[in-house]
């Protein structure tokens, strides 16, 4: 299993989503001017500020030769996976449904939050059971997920809410206290809190983990 | 050609960032103003103004959460300025 962590311009959490990658696989970065993915079998969109989040956050990056490759490469049903910025991305360009909005208190939000797992069963969550609690550091100051009520009442019904917060630890006014969604075809995957950063019992919570298990796992699940 | 595109954030999205200048008027003792919505104004000069529509929806806005509105301005040649 060989992961690629995107490294745009402005990127600030690639080294440790390539960290946490190599704890479960193989890994390498690839750079936003990348035009092919040197073999990855999952791709990590990693948390920052790519090109500056100037305009709105996430919307230059999804222009980068890269996502080009990202985009091929999930419409083919491989596995992305996007983290805060990377959660951004996959949003503005069009991968994942919704968009990511500033929090309502307008402030930088940087703390641990508690995420409910509310579907174990896709190639993210499945070293996961349905109901677990992960304990993942959030820090993000657009991370208000949004979505038009009849988009969220379809991906409720079709499971696409992987990760939800916790009861009273919304920490951005999120509709539905939506964490983390999946695409339809579930292969592709965005979250605010960021699993990479909980993958060391030195820094507290191994709870991220989870989560890059989850896609290490995911080729012998399916054999 | 001037162009002006006015972004805003869509009718019925949490802006909390227009209920924060709201609450800051009448502490200012400004009075009477309701429903504040800040968006953001992009001028631009463009050779060929119709592919405009085509660069809001791509880029300049984000159609699923704002609206916008596109303002020809004339040819630059003359304008120094606001027209």
């Amino acid at each position: 299993m060989k992961f690629g962590v995107v490294r745009f311009p402005g990127s600030c959490d690639e080294v440790d989503a390539l960290l946490a990658c190599r704890r479960f696989g193989d890994a390498e970065l690839l750079w936003h001017g990348d035009r092919d993915l040197r073999g990855a079998d999952a791709v990590v969109i990693p948390g920052g500020f790519s090109y500056g989040d100037y305009l709105r956050a996430g919307a230059i990056a999804r222009f980068s030769p890269v996502m080009e490759a990202v985009a091929a490469f999930a419409a083919d049903g491989g596995p992305v996976l996007g983290i805060c910025n990377g959660f951004q991305v996959l949003c503005e360009a069009g991968v994942l449904p919704g968009a990511l909005l500033p929090n309502t208190s307008l402030r930088f939000v940087c703390r641990q939050v508690d995420v409910v797992v509310e579907n174990a069963d896709t190639s993210f969550t499945r070293a996961c059971a349905r109901g677990d609690l992960l304990s993942i550091p959030g820090k993000h100051t657009t991370g208000r997920y949004y979505a038009p009520a009849d988009d969220l009442d379809r991906m409720e019904a079709n499971g696409q809410v992987v990760l939800r917060y916790a009861p009273g630890e919304n920490p951005n006014g999120a509709e539905h206290d939506i964490a983390g969604v999946v695409n339809e075809a579930g292969n592709v995957m965005g979250l605010m809190p960021h699993p990479e950063h909980a993958v060391d019992p030195l820094t507290g919570s191994t709870d991220g983990g989870k989560l890059f298990e989850s896609l290490a796992a995911r080729e012998p699940v399916l054999a | 050609m001037k162009a002006r595109v006015l972004i805003r954030p869509k009718e019925g999205i949490l802006d909390p960032q227009g209920q924060t200048v709201e609450r800051a008027l009448p502490a200012l003792g400004f009075h009477g103003a309701s429903h504040v919505r800040i968006g953001r104004l992009v001028e631009l000069e463009l050779d060929d103004p119709e592919q405009l529509p085509a660069m809001c929806e791509k880029l300049l806005a984000n159609p699923l959460i704002e609206d916008y509105e596109v303002e020809l301005l004339g040819t630059g040649d003359s304008a120094n300025g606001a027209p």
